[in-house]
């Protein structure tokens, strides 16, 4: 009988032994949690482009797709950190409130909000791009391809993030031809290819021939390759698409950050920080650039996107005033990361006023 | 800005282009209420005839395999309708939510594989006319043939319904089924022939936008158009000449308030956002006040279930 309870309880104690060290050394397991679907071939598409990366890295992922920026959010949110995730990416905006809140009861769990602000606790870190970098970029190739000096300009929603790379193109663009105007619709929408092919449209019909967006879908570019203007594609490489029509596209590249922080987790080395990575740190790709750009235009664009990676070159360098002509970033300065993540004003040379 | 002749020709081609699966989906939906059946389901057919239509093209090559096969899909999918309202006698509402839903999930699924693929190119028909008069040419020419055939549709429609019989049949199936069955007239083939073709319809509808209008295929790409084409059957009186105008109007301000926005008019864009939805239903009420003429074109059985005990 004593012999069989110490075999029972030597037993039990390797196994416990066992389950210890699986414990430790067990997968490191990553979850995704979308605002649309991954169908969407655009921002939500560009985040699973990245999750499947974690996953060729050797790690398991899961995703959840569309969710709504509400209590939902939260709900989900518990779920997976009650499941046994090591690291959750919120990739929306407005997980922003609904990531700090469940970051607070699983402080075991590392949350990684996209886009936002807040870290309220530090398990929370966030992350976003420049795009507005690429923006410059695109605005030059604008400015020079331009025949009709009409660039149109299909937007989303008024925020900052938006503003921005309207701002960004604008200055890049009257910075290479000083009598561009760029016309803005407002479609209200981030994905409705019906709606913003219609938007597109409006704009070609009144001149614009170029045409840049920051909508999701191709419907944009493939109005473009009808009517035979210029666009850009935008979040994917959207060349395929409409093969004359697209000069050049800024992708989103979130793999390489995604990897890392999964590695930093696994390794135990994963700590609280602010990312805002552009150009020079790969999260902001510029696709190959067309050859129906002159040599001369293509060699200027490469330089630029070289100086906008290394930082000689900012996207917003003074003199830059406002529409009504005030002030916004001195000469010789550049503007700071407050300004930018804030920005809700129209430089000059931009028409019509921000809906408010 | 120069406004040329030219100039608004263009527009109005973009209002028509933008008008056709609301009218081809309201037509359908139409015939369906006719008879009798309250189909909410348009949505989904859609979708299911977008994704059947996108990825058919895609896997066969053929442009007139995907429309049929893109229609078939609408048929079929509203069979489960036809066989859960009329056979199994279910409520019509719930059902057709239902088949709402279910829609956009399968096509979401089924759609997985053919995201980022780009269309191909539907063949317009008279290209070469388009500068050959000038306002007219861009309205008239230089369209695909579902484009002309929704111009059509509404005409045959209503001659279908007012001038032949079987046309009356749906009309009388859908106001009484009681006497209409009472004629010797079977009810439930009638309603089923109705759904059918709503689902179509509806399907046809889809593949329009998938294919031709904005050639991809990318998660709910309807964005809501199959409910407008219901609601379009409803404020229209289930007359489908003032269907066309309805969905003319509901295009051409999408169409017309992107064109103030780009020439700097300074209404807020919220507003202007919300003005096709808003005035669409104001013109289509004021044009459709005559009471007499609303209850002669209203099914009167619409959305009852109709039970024959034999």
């Amino acid at each position: 009988m004593h012999k069989f309870l110490i075999r029972s309880f030597v037993s039990s104690l390797v196994l416990l032994f066992t389950l210890t060290v699986a414990a430790v050394a067990k997968d490191v397991k990553a979850a995704f949690v979308y605002i649309g679907p991954t169908g969407d071939h655009g921002w939500t598409y560009q985040h699973d482009v990245g999750r499947k990366a974690v996953e060729a890295a050797g790690f398991k992922t899961t995703y959840v797709e569309g969710v709504p920026e509400s209590a939902d959010a939260e709900r989900v949110l518990r779920q997976l950190a009650n499941s046994g995730h090591d690291v959750i990416f919120t990739t929306s905006f407005g997980y922003m409130n609904p990531t700090n809140k469940v970051a607070k009861e699983f402080p075991n769990v590392k949350f990684e909000h996209a886009t936002g602000y807040k870290r309220e606790h530090p398990n929370v870190s966030t992350y976003a791009a420049r795009f507005y970098e690429g923006r410059t970029i695109l605005g030059t190739i604008a400015g020079t391809m331009t025949k009709s000096n009409i660039i149109g300009y299909v937007a989303s929603f008024p925020i900052p993030e938006v503003i921005r790379g309207i701002n960004s193109f604008t200055l890049a663009a009257q910075k290479v031809n000083p009598n561009i105007k760029t016309k803005i619709v407002w479609a209200f929408t981030w994905y409705d290819p019906g709606k913003e092919a219609e938007a597109a449209k409006a704009l070609i019909d009144q001149g614009a021939d170029v045409i840049a967006q920051h909508t999701d879908s191709t419907a944009i570019v493939q109005m473009a390759e009808k009517a035979g203007v210029y666009a850009f594609g935008q979040a994917s490489d959207m060349d395929k698409f409409a093969p004359k029509a697209v000069l050049t596209s800024v992708e989103n590249n979130w793999g390489p950050y995604y990897v890392d922080r999964v590695k930093a987790v696994a390794n135990g080395t994963w700590s609280q920080k602010d990312t805002w990575h552009g150009i020079g740190d790969g999260m902001v790709v510029i696709s190959d650039l067309d050859s129906q750009m002159p040599a001369d235009l293509r060699s200027k664009v490469k330089k630029l996107q070289a100086d906008l990676a290394s930082g000689k070159v900012h996207s917003f360098t003074g003199p830059i005033y406002d529409q009504k002509g005030n002030l916004m970033v001195a000469e010789g300065k550049t503007a700071d990361d407050g300004m930018l993540a804030g920005m809700m004003t129209y430089v000059k040379g931009v028409e019509g006023d921000i809906p408010k | 800005m120069i406004i040329d002749i030219n100039f608004i020709g263009l527009i109005i081609a973009s209002i028509m282009a933008s008008a056709v699966p609301l009218i081809l989906a309201s037509c359908g939906e139409l015939i369906t209420e006719r008879s009798g059946v309250l189909n909410l389901g348009v949505e989904g057919m859609m979708i299911i005839g977008a994704i059947s239509g996108f990825a058919l093209m895609t896997v066969t090559g053929s442009l007139i395999i995907a429309i049929i096969g893109a229609m078939l899909a609408g048929v079929l999918i509203s069979t489960i309708f036809a066989f859960l309202t009329q056979t199994l006698i279910t409520n019509h509402v719930a059902t057709g939510l239902a088949l709402t839903i279910f829609g956009i999930g399968i096509s979401a699924m089924i759609g997985k594989n053919f995201v980022g693929i780009p269309g191909k190119e539907f063949p317009v028909l008279f290209e070469g006319l388009k500068d050959t008069i000038p306002l007219l040419g861009p309205i008239l020419f230089g369209h695909s043939i579902v484009f002309y055939f929704a111009f059509a549709l509404p005409f045959i429609t209503s001659y279908f319904l007012k001038k032949t019989k079987i046309g009356l049949i749906v009309r009388a199936v859908g106001d009484s089924p009681e006497s209409a069955s009472n004629q010797g007239i079977n009810v439930r083939l009638v309603r089923y022939a109705c759904i059918l073709y709503g689902g179509a319809m509806s399907g046809l509808a889809g593949a329009y936008l998938s294919m031709i209008y904005t050639p991809q295929w990318i998660e709910n790409m309807t964005g809501g158009r199959g409910w407008i084409a219901l609601a379009l059957v409803v404020f229209s009186t289930w007359n489908p000449i003032k269907i066309l105008i309805g969905a003319m109007i509901f295009g051409g301000l999408t169409i017309i308030q992107f064109h103030m926005q780009a020439i700097g008019v300074r209404i807020p864009v919220q507003f202007l956002t919300a003005l096709p939805y808003i005035v669409t239903i104001i013109v289509l009420v004021v044009i459709s006040r005559d009471s007499r003429k609303i209850r002669l074109s209203t099914p009167s059985s619409l959305g009852k279930s109709f039970h024959k005990d034999n």
